[in-house]
């Protein structure tokens, strides 16, 4: 183990493998000095480094070289160094260069959550709750785009979209052929396929699954339902084209969708085959394996009242740890 | 009459041909590079001479020369970075139409420095001309024996490639420009790797400004020891300004690093003072993207002191009260000019050239540039000033390229220095429709020893 490095982030010293980003090792530590990620997806290679919302301060280069990075750096595209010292919420030029990347993105956002599938796990939804500021500062007309349906299961709604060229690298790296790409410059600059065509292949789906916002969305699903009414079950089923580990989406006996097995994160555990996400959406199809589990901060989780882990009052304090600890095993058993 | 390095035969009639040029001392450095010097000379001459990346940014051409890997079975490229874009420069337009020798001549060497065996020059995709012209170039070298095989019998072997840009202005940022060079769609790159390590198709690359190139050729004819008494300090050798704007005289002028902006702009060797007789407003000293500067600041630093066209002093005073070299392209405003229209100008290009990358500089671009159109056309409000002032602070320094730095720049210090007149804009709209602020207090002598007032 002496091969890892230490990486200080916002004063919580963690060990990691050499060469990985300054992103990952926050998220190793979990919790709030993570920074928010827009663009950057593990599973995408070259993805990151676009949106600037994952933002940080390295006040301290390495050990070897203790100089500071004049300027505030990508983390998702920065790699650690030893002896590293960053700073994320502790810094308040990152806390503002945030702030202002995030009313960079909405300015031209249609804001149109009411009416949108992805309210509920939108990653800018979540951003400008904690960054993003109650009254926008914009006042001139949005660019807007006309919905254009790629194919007959999944729909663009490039006005939503906030460039991040996640499902660019999918389309690229995913699905074999590539006809799916970035058309203009600028803020006149549009996710597009080739002339309009339908995107065919057994992985197109994934763009909807990779997507930060409501831009791509999956026709099938379109309107059928809030998420956060939604129940969402971890299934399996043996696919010959993907490993078939999915989280279907209950509305009292019915599927209204598939999807990946989304993390903490957001990003999907294993990217799955257009079968299992548009055509089986029979419950007999499927084996059930469990509730999945939604972080309690997402609004999917509103109406779930798990406790996972004892009350603060109870951590403390040996005699009531073992007074509860059947109650616990309980409470986290489902 | 200053000592021309670059721009001496320019007169001389047909230099743009092969013979011509030859005639001239023309491809001497490459007989002296190639027959008596090694790769690792040439690169210590060029160190030696200080001279810097004429582009823009005027990073040490020898230090970047040094960084290169050189990795066993690897190629390496050299890359001349001619997709000049930026509004107010064009000198290496000017070298390229007039001079195209001088720049093949400068490749050939450097090429020989780095050790590529394939060289391209990234021309932009608007100058079809320059395109020809150096491809005929290329061709009356390649007879001559300078590229192809073994050149002049020495065993170094050099192709040299023109390759038209699109025409867009963020393939001038080296990363963007290798993007487009392999074929793709011109995004910068994230930095690190530097195309030092990585660059075109992988494989360590140099990208170097057609001037920088250019100026190889008298460091290695006359040695980088004698380059490095011209200019100034650390500015050394000679530098092409493309002056514009209401001067008398306005072109490409080749000057010696230190010459005062007053001589530049008044002497008739130069520019020749301001056209029709009247005051100079403000000075924009390096390109579009460089702070702009009033009159009095860009005659005199804040110490009083006058100020000479060289990196250090025209970047003193920092952001408060100083500009840059940048790119050379000199644009003169006289009192008639109006300072809101033209920063609505430049961010209006900004806008335009974004790459949509990143989003500080994909949405503030357009952002900046709609409030200055509103300012323009009189229907501006006061806190409009603060909010520019508010956008191109978030977007300066969080871009992955310089673009946005470029966009912010010249916002922030307009209205850092010209506030006055931002703000006549909003309090007389209808004044401000007919009418030219005018000259103001922009030319008024500096108070002694104290700083402007910088809002």
């Amino acid at each position: 183990m002496s091969e890892k490095v230490k990486v200080t982030i916002d004063g919580i010293t963690v060990e990691v493998e050499p060469g990985i980003s300054i992103l990952n090792a926050a998220r190793q530590i979990g919790g709030e000095v993570v920074p928010p990620a827009m663009c950057y997806y593990s599973k995408l290679e070259g993805s990151g480094g676009k949106c600037r919302t994952c933002l940080v301060k390295v006040s301290k280069g390495s050990e070897k070289d203790p100089r500071p990075m004049p300027k505030l750096v990508a983390s998702c595209r920065t790699g650690v160094m030893d002896g590293m010292e960053v700073q994320n919420i502790t810094s308040p030029e990152v806390i503002e260069a945030r702030k202002g990347v995030v009313e960079m993105l909405l300015i031209n956002h249609p804001l149109d959550c009411p009416i949108c599938d992805q309210a509920g796990e939108c990653h800018l939804q979540d951003l400008s709750y904690e960054h993003g500021l109650a009254k926008t500062r914009y006042d001139f007309e949005r660019r807007t785009f006309e919905k254009i349906d790629i194919g007959d299961k999944i729909q663009l709604h490039m006005t939503r979209c906030i460039l991040c060229y996640r499902c660019v690298y999918v389309a690229d790296q995913i699905t074999g052929n590539r006809v799916h790409g970035v058309l203009g410059r600028g803020d006149a600059s549009e996710i597009s396929t080739y002339i309009e065509k339908a995107i065919d292949n057994d992985f197109s789906g994934n763009v909807i699954d990779v997507c930060p916002v409501g831009a791509l969305t999956d026709r099938t699903f379109r309107f059928k339902n809030r998420v956060w009414f939604t129940k969402p079950v971890d299934a399996h089923r043996d696919c010959p084209t993907c490993k078939g580990k999915v989280t279907l989406w209950y509305k009292g006996e019915e599927v209204l969708r598939v999807t990946g097995r989304k993390d903490q994160f957001g990003e999907v555990e294993d990217f799955i085959c257009n079968t299992c996400r548009f055509d089986t959406k029979k419950t007999s199809e499927w084996v059930i394996e469990g509730p999945r589990n939604i972080a309690n901060t997402s609004v999917i989780s509103a109406n779930h009242y798990e406790t996972l882990r004892p009350l603060p009052v109870i951590q403390n304090d040996p005699i009531l740890i073992e007074a509860n600890k059947v109650e616990f095993e309980r409470a986290t058993k489902i | 009459m200053a000592r021309k390095l670059l721009l001496e035969h320019i007169n001389v009639p047909g230099i743009h041909t092969f013979d011509v040029y030859r005639k001239q001392g023309g491809y001497r450095s490459v007989e002296k590079a190639l027959k008596s010097m090694s790769p690792d000379d040439v690169v210590e001459e060029v160190k030696k001479s200080g001279l810097r990346g004429r582009g823009g940014a005027g990073f040490p051409t020898g230090m970047k020369w040094s960084f290169l890997a050189k990795p066993e079975g690897k190629a390496r490229y050299l890359v001349c970075n001619a997709d000049e874009s930026e509004p107010g420069t064009f000198k290496d337009r000017y070298l390229m139409t007039y001079i195209p020798h001088a720049l093949i001549e400068g490749m050939i060497v450097s090429s020989f420095a780095l050790g590529a065996k394939t060289s391209y020059i990234y021309v932009r995709g608007e100058m079809m001309p320059q395109i020809r012209i150096l491809e005929k170039a290329i061709d009356e070298a390649k007879n001559a024996g300078f590229l192809g095989k073994n050149i002049l019998g020495s065993g170094y072997d050099l192709e040299l490639y023109v390759q038209p840009g699109g025409g867009a202005y963020i393939c001038g940022e080296e990363t963007a420009l290798i993007e487009s060079l392999e074929g793709k769609r011109g995004n910068p790159r994230i930095k690190p790797p530097f195309p030092a390590i990585s660059g075109v198709w992988g494989c360590p690359t140099v990208v170097n400004n057609v001037e920088s190139i250019a100026a190889v050729v008298p460091i290695i004819n006359d040695g980088g020891d004698e380059y490095a008494k011209v200019g100034i300090g650390r500015s050394t050798g000679t530098k092409l300004i493309s002056a514009s704007g209401n001067l008398n005289k306005p072109g490409v002028y080749e000057i010696e690093l230190g010459l005062p902006v007053e001589e530049f702009i008044y002497s008739d060797e130069y520019c020749g003072g301001i056209a029709n007789g009247k005051r100079l407003k403000a000075v924009v000293a390096g390109g579009s993207s460089v702070p702009i500067l009033p009159a009095n600041l860009v005659l005199k630093t804040v110490s009083g002191e006058s100020r000479l066209m060289s990196y250090e002093s025209l970047a003193e005073g920092g952001f408060q009260s100083g500009s840059m070299m940048g790119s050379g392209g000199f644009i003169a405003f006289d009192e008639d000019q109006c300072i809101v229209r033209n920063t609505w100008n430049f961010s209006r290009f900004y806008h335009h050239e974004s790459c949509g990358q990143c989003s500080p500089c994909r949405e503030g671009t357009g952002w900046m540039e709609k409030v200055l159109h509103r300012l323009e056309y009189g229907h501006g409000k006061m806190s409009d000033i603060d909010l520019l002032v508010d956008v191109s602070k978030k977007i300066e320094g969080n871009t992955i390229c310089p673009l946005g730095d470029a966009a912010a720049w010249p916002v922030a210090s307009a209205i850092r220095h010209f506030r006055d007149e931002f703000e006549w804009h909003v309090s007389n709209p209808k004044e401000a429709m007919e009418r030219n602020y005018g000259i103001g207090n922009y030319a008024d002598p500096l108070p002694a020893n104290e700083v402007p007032v910088a809002n």
